[in-house]
């Protein structure tokens, strides 16, 4: 980054906490989005509630939890549930308005692999699978995904499609018959991304201050298309970043 | 099932690892990130156990060592991470490099895995849930339908019941009879127990009947279901037990390093499972104070008013 003032770290979690603005219910996961879910529900969200895989709606951490399994999540929680209640009753139902996921690899329509790099039957490097995001992704409202930009992360194919996001394009995650309407956002280290075109493809849409364009495409494994206006993100303020680091995440374990 | 009747069912973790965990079953093993048993999965690894088709929603740290111990053929589980740290670096050189051995993987998402304890734990043909459709996780496990809805024009993916030999379950407390109280994250326990065909349930503490009768909404497995009852302080550490101990995870992290060198990971069990004669060995290898430091502070629930109706 060109301004020492702040890391990609801390503008990625800025900027998805900025996207989650009046969201009532957010699905969380651990890292970067646990963060941004709570900076959001201390600035512009106050009435979010967090909704854990683990089981847990309407979490109040008093630490950073180590992983969404963590028992500070329980402590202070409006509800735990089963995990069949949590998928069943929460995420199927369609309570969750937006969650946050990323991957090892993602392609041009929002399609996550986080299975395996190479041949599923004898793979390169084997990845953790799914845990509950195929699920996620096929049933929240709306989906929005961190990511920082690699080359070997935004890929022309994917070795394998964990988790659906706008399959092939266009209308084709309606023809197939998901409830969610799938993802809206890339959150990045160096910029934003949408799918606010009739091809559903993602499209750059804003840079943060400093960033090229051609930062940007040279991370990408195929021609990107470009949002009608590139907008300029605004650098994190002085109480957001106060928050993340006082407050958040006093360890600066995702610095 | 004769030996779930009401009876003592206190056993020690040798004897219902012996009677119940044989060479080729099937095991679940269950608790999501908290109240895993370590304890038990080193008691398989001493009793040198074989060919086990170990099934974990989250393998976690004590799959990557049973696996590591050559104790498995098979991995059932929807999230092969390390949670909150990285990978299983055991159970990606057993699938990436056969090492030890060779591992069968049959992979689920975790709605899926859930839905195979559920569809398990009520006897019922199937569970249908809505995922699965458009991901290439329906060619990667042919176990996983789709279907035609039944009642409207839609598809909806499909799985099969899941009925293990053994389940192994912790928890804070239960009686002698196998009536077992857990509070925290609820996780799959409920439906692994019903699913499952032996329940073996390791608990923190064990109460008089009265205690688990004085607030029954708490208890989430009967006794009815249950054959043996474990009482093993410390038996889910490194993971964590709601109340009791917190995650520690300096261990976590330890392992994330070691485990990526088989050598030291065989160096590991030898001096940690293999040298230790029990449990009890471990948690004083570890030391009381140390284990104190894990203790988290008091967050006490109000009581709530049953009422004697009479």
């Amino acid at each position: 980054m060109s301004d020492p003032a702040y890391t990609a770290s801390e503008m990625m979690i800025v900027v998805a906490a900025r996207a989650l603005k009046s969201a009532r219910a957010v699905f969380v996961g651990v890292g970067l989005p646990n963060i941004a879910c709570n900076l959001a529900r201390h600035t512009i969200a106050p009435d979010m509630e967090l909704i854990y895989e683990s089981g847990v709606y309407g979490a109040r951490p008093e630490r950073l939890p180590l992983s969404i399994g963590d028992p500070t999540l329980v402590s202070g929680a409006l509800s735990v549930v089963s995990m069949a209640d949590l998928f069943g009753l929460y995420l199927q139902r369609g309570l969750v308005e937006i969650a946050l996921l990323g991957g090892a690899q993602v392609d041009r329509y929002g399609n996550l692999n986080s299975t395996v790099i190479g041949d599923y039957a004898k793979p390169k490097t084997r990845l953790p699978g799914s845990g509950g995001a195929c699920e996620i992704a096929t049933n929240a409202q709306r989906t929005f995904m961190i990511m920082r930009l690699k080359r070997r992360a935004f890929v022309e194919k994917l070795d394998f499609v964990t988790s659906p996001g706008h399959l092939t394009g266009g209308d084709s995650r309606a023809r197939l018959g998901l409830p969610g309407g799938g993802p809206e956002l890339m959150i990045t280290d160096k910029g934003i991304l949408n799918f606010d075109n009739p091809e559903r493809e993602m499209q750059l849409s804003a840079l943060y201050p400093g960033v090229a364009m051609n930062d940007v495409q040279a991370e990408v494994g195929w021609p990107l298309k470009l949002a009608k206006k590139i907008e300029e993100v605004t650098v994190p303020s002085l109480e957001e970043l106060r928050l993340i680091r006082e407050e958040l995440d006093p360890n600066g374990m995702y610095r | 099932m004769n030996d779930t009747a009401k009876a003592d069912k206190l056993v020690s973790m040798r004897e219902a690892i012996a009677t119940y965990v044989r060479d080729g079953c099937s095991l679940a093993m269950e608790g999501f990130t908290g109240f895993i048993c370590f304890a038990a999965g080193h008691e398989i690894i001493r009793q040198r156990r074989r060919d086990l088709t170990l099934i974990r929603m989250t393998p976690d740290l004590i799959y990557d060592q049973m696996i590591a111990a050559g104790t498995a053929k098979k991995l059932i589980f929807s999230y092969t991470g390390n949670p909150g740290v990285g990978s299983l670096y055991c159970i990606r050189r057993a699938v990436e490099k056969d090492i030890p051995l060779p591992l069968e993987l049959e992979e689920y998402s975790h709605y899926g895995l859930v839905g195979r304890y559920a569809a398990g734990a009520a006897r019922l043909p199937f569970f249908p849930l809505r995922s699965y459709i458009g991901s290439d996780m329906l060619e990667a496990n042919p176990l996983i339908k789709v279907i035609d809805e039944p009642y409207g024009t839609g598809k909806i993916a499909v799985v099969p019941p899941l009925n293990p030999d053994v389940a192994i379950l912790h928890a804070q407390r239960a009686d002698r009879h196998g009536n077992t109280q857990l509070w925290g994250l609820l996780g799959m326990q409920k439906e692994v127990a019903f699913a499952s065909k032996h329940v073996i349930v390791v608990v923190e503490e064990v109460v008089d009947e009265s205690v688990i009768r004085a607030d029954p909404n708490r208890t989430l497995i009967p006794g009815l279901i249950v054959n043996a009852v474990v009482h093993q302080p410390y038996g889910a550490h490194p993971s964590y037990v709601q109340g009791y101990y917190d995650r520690d995870n300096e261990s976590y992290l330890t392992w994330d390093k070691l485990s990526q060198d088989h050598a030291a990971v065989v160096a590991w069990l030898d001096e940690w499972v293999y040298g230790l004669e029990n449990h009890a060995a471990y948690v004083k290898k570890i030391g009381q104070a140390y284990l104190d430091k894990l203790k988290p502070e008091p967050l006490l629930a109000q009581s709530v008013d049953y009422g004697r109706y009479r």
